[in-house]
């Protein structure tokens, strides 16, 4: 089974970036890890996020989540120009960071970890009602057909299956970024499809997703913008059929290709 | 099968619960039945052994009062052991607060409710000492109530001064863990459990049934509930018979004012375990630190709450003991009192590793350390033989618990 490529929303929503990078830089004392960093998630598009190791992709995930503030450069939100100088900043814009660790606690079931922090309900009696009901919803609006009850307890579920909850827990705020961090490192075959599909309904649903991925075969098959970083900087955003892979692989180990080889 | 989908009605028979329940137990989440278990095994082999001294009225309400303090200690245990710490000062700081509510109360005349608040406050504060240490210096629980363990046997000893007591004689406080409720108490305590359980869980029920969610079958609530009953009713029936080896002299029946105190323990604290966001945050820095901290859960602040909250009702068993006692000792909550209570923790089946326990398991297992140590005493065992058996209970709960553990992991991933 192949993730189709629906690409239907590309037109109207491509043309105003949700989030919107300008040279970004940012240093760890000596190191000069982002050098003037431009990027653009639109709405409704999976954009790729892509370069080897040590490239900078971890520092700019955790820059646009608040985690370490950039130095310098400006950083828009729908338009405006914003300050995120806290986790918190990035949640309350609507941005939600999915980390390879997926941060779920094993002994609590589907729906208490989707709503760990954030319960619904007076802080003395929780509204355990409401939360099943939201996360079902939330579940049933992604399409998930994998999860058999939400009263399971996450250490009975299978990495895909947590991944899909990690998901689901950032698409239940009305987020509209969502950053995904190597989502189907860890995944069989059949799983990796399952999580890919869900990325692209996330798209599909309006959302600005950054997918951030080693493996070139996911990025190919799911994005539709592919951002590569080579050693601080960002040297090509493009879109996703208008190269082949072999210059993606070019762009992320030299940092220039010879069609794209101008752009930075 | 989608989540969409209208919850399945067909567990409905006593077979597919059965099986359902087994196929639970195999999956590693075997709860309390170890301890459930061995408890009615315990009853059976001392009631064959001493039928005429172990299953008697008199034995069964003396067996509560020994235990009550031990059990309200486990419940108190309970909240740090959730976060995979350990408190080893808990006896002592029972033993503290008893202390304290001696010197008030017996030595300036101070009135009871003041006194007692007096005995939780000095717990509470050393909750708040013991947490802070551990949350946010950084020093591992273990190593932190290990001084605390020694540094407050000093405290006792500079309150009580060596070799001393301070007797407690204000009756209302003697009465909690002596007294007996008259017997139409006794009955309206029954019913209120039987009826409070029974509705509560109907009522969660039926709320979820026209919510159309997944809901326990009306016939396992009939049977929990139909056990619940029979148990409770079987208990006050005995409890309410005549004890007093001398009925002319004194009359002593119906039951012990402690089981008050325990079932509302039980209740208030298996709410705010269960239904309140702070005992959502407990479960969850037990099963994962770093997840709660990202969702926004301020985790060392949590701890503390924890600390505090073992440590206070630490003070609350320290006192059911001095009132058993009559009097504090520097030996009030000391000896075996914190083992036994982490025992009896385990053995009811909370986790040493975090992140899994209920407020019952203390009640549990509190009953089968102190039934193995009544039962013993009666089968005229020393005191040697007893603490090698109760070292080998605690092991094999130790045991069930890694097991359990390591059987869960196993068979979690689907």
């Amino acid at each position: 089974m192949s993730v189709p490529a629906t690409e239907q929303a590309a037109p109207a929503t491509s043309d105003a970036p949700l989030l919107s990078l300008r040279g970004i830089q940012k240093s760890f004392g000596a190191v000069h890890v982002l050098r003037g960093v431009d990027l653009d998630v639109r709405p409704g598009q999976v954009t790729a996020l892509v370069g080897d190791n040590g490239a900078g992709k971890s520092t700019l995930i955790k820059g646009i989540a608040g985690i370490h503030a950039f130095d310098e450069g400006e950083y828009t939100f729908e338009g405006q120009p914003v300050k995120v100088s806290g986790p918190k900043d990035a949640a309350d814009l609507g941005i939600e960071v999915v980390y390879q660790d997926l941060a779920l606690c094993d002994n609590l079931d589907v729906v208490d970890n989707m709503f760990l922090g954030r319960e619904v309900g007076s802080k003395f009696r929780l509204d355990d009602t409401a939360m099943e009901l939201r996360a079902r919803e939330t579940l049933d609006g992604l399409s998930v057909r994998t999860l058999k009850s939400v009263r399971t307890h996450v250490s009975a579920l299978s990495g895909g299956q947590r991944q899909t909850v990690a998901i689901a827990r950032a698409v239940l705020w009305n987020s509209k970024v969502v950053i995904l961090d190597e989502p189907t490192a860890a995944l069989g075959v059949a799983q990796t499809e399952q999580v890919l599909l869900l990325v692209r309904r996330l798209a599909d649903r309006g959302l600005g997703v950054v997918l951030i991925s080693h493996n070139l075969n996911d990025v190919f098959e799911v994005a539709d913008d592919i951002a590569v970083l080579y050693l601080g900087q960002l040297v090509a955003q493009v879109r996703r059929d208008e190269v082949t892979r072999g210059e993606v692989v070019e762009l992320i180990t030299t940092g220039k290709s010879e069609k794209n080889g101008g752009e930075s | 099968m989608s989540t969409s989908t209208t919850p399945p009605e067909e567990q409905n028979t006593i077979g597919s619960l059965t099986s359902a329940y087994l196929a639970k137990i195999r999956g590693g989440d075997v709860g309390s039945l170890p301890a459930v278990l061995g408890l009615v095994v315990l009853v059976v082999a001392f009631s064959l052994l001493r039928p005429d001294t172990f299953t008697t009225p008199l034995n069964l309400a003396g067996l509560i009062g020994q235990s009550a303090g031990v059990m309200v200690l486990a419940m108190g245990l309970i909240f740090v052991l959730l976060l995979g710490e350990i408190d080893l000062s808990a006896g002592y700081t029972g033993g503290v607060a008893a202390a304290m509510v001696g010197v008030v109360m017996s030595n300036h005349g101070w009135s009871w409710p003041l006194s007692l608040l007096v005995g939780l406050l000095t717990g509470a504060f050393i909750g708040v000492l013991i947490g802070l240490a551990v949350a946010k210096v950084g020093i591992p629980s273990f190593v932190v109530t290990l001084a605390a363990f020694l540094g407050l046997q000093g405290v006792i000893l500079k309150i009580i001064g060596e070799g001393g007591t301070i007797g407690y004689r204000n009756e209302f406080v003697l009465k909690l863990n002596n007294g007996s409720l008259p017997l139409w108490a006794g009955w309206a305590l029954a019913v209120i459990v039987i009826v409070g359980y029974g509705g509560v869980s109907l009522l969660t029920l039926l709320s979820r049934r026209k919510q159309n969610l997944a809901a326990q079958p009306m016939l396992l609530w009939a049977i929990k509930t139909g056990a619940l009953a029979i148990a409770v009713i079987a208990f006050t029936a005995f409890l309410s018979q005549e004890r007093s080896p001398n009925p002319t002299l004194k009359s002593l029946k119906g039951v012990p004012n402690v089981v008050v105190v325990i079932a509302v323990l039980v209740v208030v604290l298996g709410y705010l375990l269960t239904r309140t966001s702070w005992g959502r945050h407990v479960y969850a820095v037990g099963g994962n630190a770093e997840a709660a901290r990202r969702a926004g859960i301020n985790v060392p602040w949590l701890k503390v709450s924890c600390f505090i909250t073992c440590s206070t009702l630490a003070a609350v068993a320290g006192i059911l003991i001095a009132s058993r006692d009559n009097s504090v000792s520097p030996a009030t909550g000391g000896q075996q009192t914190l083992l036994f209570a982490v025992g009896a923790a385990v053995i009811g089946g909370t986790s040493l590793f975090g992140g899994k326990g209920r407020i019952t398991d203390a009640v549990i297992g509190g009953l089968v350390i102190a039934v193995i140590n009544n039962g013993m005493g009666l089968l005229n065992q020393p005191a040697a033989t007893v603490y090698m058996v109760t070292g080998a209970v605690l092991l094999f709960a130790a045991a069930v618990d890694a097991i359990s553990r390591r059987r869960a992991a196993a068979t979690g991933r689907v």
